[in-house]
């Protein structure tokens, strides 16, 4: 691999007594589509920011392209950020706004015409050139702030939240643009997201955040299939948790004691805590009316008692004989599958220990 | 609602309502039948001012030929512009440093820096007398328009707060991330400040100083203690000629300083509109 274009080495950044960020180190390479997720308050805005230079780290070091840019101003560093509120310059029109990074640099005149139509061209927004920001919708506006950063060639465009303040169909649009937009401009993208889908659908990698620190870097894929810890599995997509505690573990095998599950036996080689998290995804779990006859799955009886029904898929909740809900998503694969299951039907639940997670808390 | 509301008429459509219009139209009366009065009786062809005798513009031309009068009008003109310039730059560099910056007994200066504005004017009068009284070697025979620098002084000090105020609630609707975004985009700070922040404030700066200009040109009390034996301004010398006789000169005068207050304060309202905030 070659030189990462960013490096963050153990930085930390508190304000007063509150630690924002907790000695995160991490590389991200060039071309990348890196996406920092995590609820509000993780720290993910507050690293960004740091790599953009709008605040400094209390402690630790920010490279970019090998040069350490903690003292540096904004101004002056190969980066450029797409903000939440977009911040077009109200005053200006939609080509002004974009020119003026070029200008407040002394680009010559002829050169900045030539690349701002480029970068206009690029967002699909050379019709509206001469319109002002409150003549545009809020799509519209973000492409102006899209292509007023990319017109200056950053080595790196940071983008704040860039999707909240879309409404849901402009922002499954937006997130494909962003995406095929990566890939021709070449430029490291990092996104800043609470939104588990958007990170999950752009990104080829992927930092969870929780309090100041980095649970897990992934990529979306190994995220959802192997979370490091209870908090990841929890925060990436659905899951059923099941506590229990360890009770034999030898050579690639683990048993695992649980309250609603009874013993279980895994195949897993990773280390186990004391007290351990037992996961399944609830689209692993599967459903039958009978008795499933299935050697070595984790078998389960219960009631269904919440059902909600989304066209290509239904949500369930199944309660077992000591009260445990248990969330399973089925597939709506042939046309009288609404009709398969109702609430108060008892049923068994049924899945490969394989699509068991062992999670420490 | 129906039952509440006569037919097409909403639950605050208070403008339809005809005893409030009328109270409306009493208020307007009370308030602007002694200007109109005032202005219709500087076209009256009379000495006195009492009786209605016929139209003439002839104290118009008057006033035009009082050569005292017309230098109270200069002076006033000249103090106004001065102090405007000088109390729109203090006050948008206060109104600046209040948002911009934190810092200890903020809320104390803050408060301190409104204090002009509440301090009745007749004690503001008094206390830059006994100032300018005090402050030996303080010019008050230097030739003009350096003679009017004390009147000057005393305005700046009651109407450069008024500007602070006026800017200050305009950044309070600034976006802080176009600032961001300016520096992100390479602009210096100096940059940032001329090509984002100014153009945002300009409404504010320019609302605040037409309200800065119409205060001096109006002032009465505070000027007439700070005015010298030799420096009349226009205010001043209405009140003096007042003293003689209300002539319809001083009525033709008046009416030119209640014109041009009134169009500058239609032009600061302008700039204050909330179009004006709500694009910014």
């Amino acid at each position: 691999m070659s030189e990462p274009i960013i490096s963050i080495r153990n930085v930390t950044k508190t304000f007063g007594p509150v630690t924002a960020v907790n000695d995160v180190s991490f590389d991200i390479q060039a071309n990348e589509f890196f996406a920092l997720l995590g609820p509000s308050g993780c720290g993910k805005t507050t690293l960004l920011r740091m790599i953009a230079g709008f605040s400094k780290p209390s402690a630790g070091q920010i490279l970019i392209d090998g040069q350490d840019m903690v003292e540096v101003p904004p101004n002056k560093r190969p980066v450029n950020m797409v903000f939440q509120s977009y911040a077009v310059f109200p005053h200006m029109s939609v080509e002004q706004n974009v020119a003026y990074g070029l200008q407040v640099v002394g680009t010559p005149a002829a050169e900045i015409t030539t690349r701002v139509a480029n970068a206009l061209e690029r967002v699909g927004l050379d019709d509206l050139r001469t319109r002002m920001p409150d003549q545009l919708s809020g799509g519209q506006r973000q492409r102006v702030a899209l292509a007023r950063a990319l017109v200056k060639q950053p080595k790196v465009l940071l983008l704040d939240e860039p999707l909240s303040a879309l409404d849901a169909k402009l922002r499954e649009q937006m997130q494909l643009e962003l995406s095929q937009l990566q890939q021709d401009v070449g430029v490291t993208f990092i996104i800043v997201t609470h939104d588990q889908d958007e990170a999950l659908s752009m990104a080829d990698r992927i930092a969870v955040m929780q309090e100041g620190n980095v649970d897990q870097i992934a990529g979306p894929g190994a995220l959802y299939e192997n979370p490091a810890n209870r908090f990841v599995a929890d925060f990436i997509g659905k899951v059923n948790l099941f506590d229990g505690r360890v009770s034999g573990a030898q050579a690639g095998k683990l048993s695992v004691e649980t309250a609603v599950l009874g013993k279980v036996h895994l195949n897993y080689d990773g280390e186990a805590q004391h007290q351990v998290s037992l996961a399944v995804r609830p689209e692993k779990i599967r459903i039958s009316k009978t008795k499933p006859d299935v050697e070595g799955h984790i078998t389960l009886g219960g009631r269904i008692t919440d059902w909600a029904y989304y066209g290509d898929c239904s949500h369930m909740f199944v309660e077992t004989q000591n009260a445990t809900r248990i969330g399973v998503v089925i597939q709506n694969t042939t046309r009288d599958a609404v009709d398969a299951l109702d609430i108060g039907d008892d049923v068994h639940l049924f899945w490969s220990p394989d699509d068991m997670l062992v999670l420490n808390n | 609602m129906s039952v509440f509301n006569r037919a097409g008429q909403g639950p605050l459509d208070y403008h339809r309502r005809l005893w409030l219009r009328l109270y409306v139209g009493l208020t307007f009366l009370v308030i602007y039948a002694p200007i109109i009065t005032l202005v219709v009786f500087s076209f009256n062809d009379s000495r006195r001012n009492i009786v209605w005798r016929g139209f003439t513009t002839k104290y118009y031309w008057k006033a035009w030929n009082n050569d005292s009068l017309i230098e109270a009008f200069i002076n006033s003109l000249t103090i106004a512009t001065i102090s405007t310039a000088i109390s729109t730059i203090l006050g948008t560099m206060v109104a600046l440093l209040l948002w911009r910056f934190r810092f200890p007994f903020k809320s104390t200066y803050e408060g301190l820096m409104a204090l002009p504005i509440v301090v009745p004017e007749i004690c503001m009068g008094v206390a830059m007398l006994a100032f300018f009284s005090r402050v030996t070697g303080f010019p008050t025979n230097w030739i003009w328009p350096f003679n009017l620098s004390a009147i000057t002084v005393a305005h700046i000090a009651f109407s450069f707060p008024f500007v602070a105020i006026v800017v200050r609630s305009r950044l309070a609707g600034f976006n802080r991330e176009l600032e961001e975004a300016s520096k992100d985009l390479g602009a210096s700070e100096w940059q940032t400040f001329w090509k984002v922040i100014f153009p945002f404030m300009k409404p504010g700066v320019i609302a605040g100083a037409l309200l800065a200009f119409t205060l001096s040109l109006d002032d009465f009390v505070v000027t007439f203690f700070t005015s010298g034996p030799d420096t009349l301004t226009f205010p001043v010398k209405v009140y003096s000629m007042v003293r003689f006789s209300v002539t319809p000169e001083v009525n033709a005068a008046s009416t030119v300083l209640v014109v041009i207050t009134i169009l500058l304060t239609i032009v600061a309202m302008r700039f204050q509109s909330p179009e004006k905030i709500a694009t910014g």
